[in-house]
């Protein structure tokens, strides 16, 4: 038995399985609603708060962007309407990140993956501990976690779980406010934001916040080597089972590159 | 590396044959219950049908939002999208004294309705939002004829399992489950707000579908069939809108 676990964790992957699986569909999934939820937007930049919203109405937010509809004052016909198969594509999108989202929830709080890996340690939920990893970042120093620990600091933990527990819940049900036949059966979905144009809103503003968490995600992998760390999403493992920087020059000086 | 044990493979041959057996169970029963909507096929065909059969278990009977008469949007935006034909506009001249409402297909007496026919039966109205597939939103008042009361003075069929209606423009036509069709909310509107129906806004009969985005309320609607299969209407999808590209089903 001992020979056994000694053997366990030298091999123990960086990511699970199912983390690496669960990652890699929503990523798919959110580039498909990203790429729809823009054309569907462009049929009418506008934004309004409240229950209804139209052209003869002012709205809150107005994009200038060019317009896919000759019925929208902000912009003109730059693209063909397209929002038949975008808005097909971002339904279904929607299905695949809620039924994997449910999958990860649940197999991670089976098996211990949010507490132990998420969920900040006792020790670090001070205001101390988030003033030290920004002072970190600030002054770019290494990684001050020691070698081997493969742990998140308190402020990915606390990205990750805000992604996962505010974010992606808000996403959902401001999509859901926007359906006429859902929110005949749960009048709250909506009248909760204020209306269903306070939904569209939302679903527009909280869609910026994943884009900001998506983009600021991809530059710190970038700046921490992007190709270990995309294997270790993809393979689950790393080169080294106590990974440090400077122990891999090559790969860790490869995005400093211009 | 590691060879996979008999344990597993049963496991796992188990596992894969009560997923394909589940399918055809869940397929058979959704065909049955009218879970699945006709534009299921294609790449879009799982998400479109799992919406569909999801709001169905939810909101089969749930009634559409409605508002206070203070909500009524002061300046509701008409969308007039193309202009009407030919056949509409010698209607229209004529004040649509000799419009006609034709009920057919699956029903014991088919029938005509001049508009003065509905406006004699049962009045219904509703204060309901009228929501874009493209993000724009008006509210108002809604008055007009259950269309499940006409169904039922046609004597409609038991077998029947779709309601398909047409616009007088060409190309322009729709259908809704019975669930919708024969929901109180849906409305054979003729009037809205304090008179008549608009043209813009599908003058002189247009069918409201509270539960769905506005392009399910087609405009100018002469010709109401029941039918227990959409096959045979256009290429079999259901409605004009999935040969546009656009889901048959949008309570989204």
């Amino acid at each position: 038995m001992p020979r056994t676990s000694v053997l366990r964790e030298s091999e123990d992957p960086r990511h699970s399985a199912l983390v690496r699986l669960t990652h890699w569909i929503t990523t798919a999934a959110f580039f498909a609603l990203l790429l729809t939820g823009i054309e569907i937007v462009i049929s009418h930049p506008r934004f309004y708060w409240g229950e209804t919203g139209n052209v003869n109405m002012a709205p809150l937010v107005n994009l200038h962007i060019p317009s896919s509809r000759g019925t929208v004052p902000t912009g003109y016909r730059v693209l063909p309407d397209q929002n038949g198969w975008s808005r097909y594509l971002h339904f279904e999108a929607a299905w695949v990140l809620v039924l994997t989202g449910l999958l990860y929830l649940g197999a991670s709080l089976w098996n211990g993956h949010l507490r132990n890996h998420l969920l900040p340690p006792r020790g670090q939920r001070t205001w101390q501990a988030y003033r030290d990893v920004i002072a970190m970042y600030l002054h770019r120093r290494p990684s001050s976690e020691e070698p081997g620990a493969n742990a998140y600091n308190v402020i990915q933990r606390t990205a990750y779980l805000t992604v996962i527990f505010v974010l992606f819940p808000l996403i959902i049900w401001t999509g859901l406010a926007q359906s006429p036949s859902l929110v005949s059966a749960y009048p709250f979905l909506a009248s909760a934001l204020g209306g269903r144009q306070s939904a569209r809103t939302l679903h527009f503003l909280v869609s910026g916040a994943i884009l900001l968490f998506v983009l600021t995600h991809i530059a710190m992998v970038i700046h921490a080597g992007f190709r270990s760390h995309v294997r270790a999403m993809i393979t689950g493992r790393t080169d080294n089972p106590a990974p440090t920087q400077a122990a891999h020059p090559t790969v860790a000086s490869l995005p400093e590159q211009p | 590396m590691t060879p996979i044990s008999r344990r597993k493979l049963i496991t796992s041959g188990l596992a894969a044959t009560a997923g394909v057996s589940g399918l055809a169970v869940a397929s058979h029963l959704s065909r049955r219950f009218g879970l699945i909507p006709p534009d299921c096929a294609g790449p879009y065909g799982l998400g479109t049908t799992l919406t569909y059969a999801a709001q169905r278990l939810i909101t089969a009977h749930s009634p559409a939002r409605q508002f206070p008469r203070g909500m009524i949007s002061k300046m509701p935006f008409a969308n007039a999208i193309a202009p009407p034909n030919d056949a509409f506009k010698a209607h229209q001249a004529s004040g649509f004294a000799n419009w006609k409402l034709d009920v057919d297909g699956m029903v014991a007496h088919p029938t005509s309705f001049s508009l003065p026919d509905l406006r004699s039966m049962a009045l219904s109205s509703q204060i309901t939002e009228v929501a874009c597939e493209e993000g724009w939103s008006y509210i108002a008042e809604w008055i007009g004829t259950p269309l499940t009361d006409v169904l039922h003075s046609a004597g409609i069929l038991p077998q029947a399992r779709y309601i398909v209606y047409h616009s007088i423009e060409s190309d322009w036509w729709d259908s809704i489950d019975m669930a919708d069709a024969l929901h109180p909310q849906t409305l054979l509107t003729w009037g809205m707000n304090d008179g008549d129906l608009p043209v813009s806004f599908g003058g002189p009969l247009r069918l409201r579908v509270p539960r769905q985005l506005g392009y399910k309320s087609v405009k100018f609607i002469h010709r109401i069939t029941a039918t227990d299969s959409l096959k045979s209407f256009g290429k079999g999808l259901g409605s004009s809108e999935p040969e546009f590209g656009y889901a048959w089903y949008a309570g989204i």
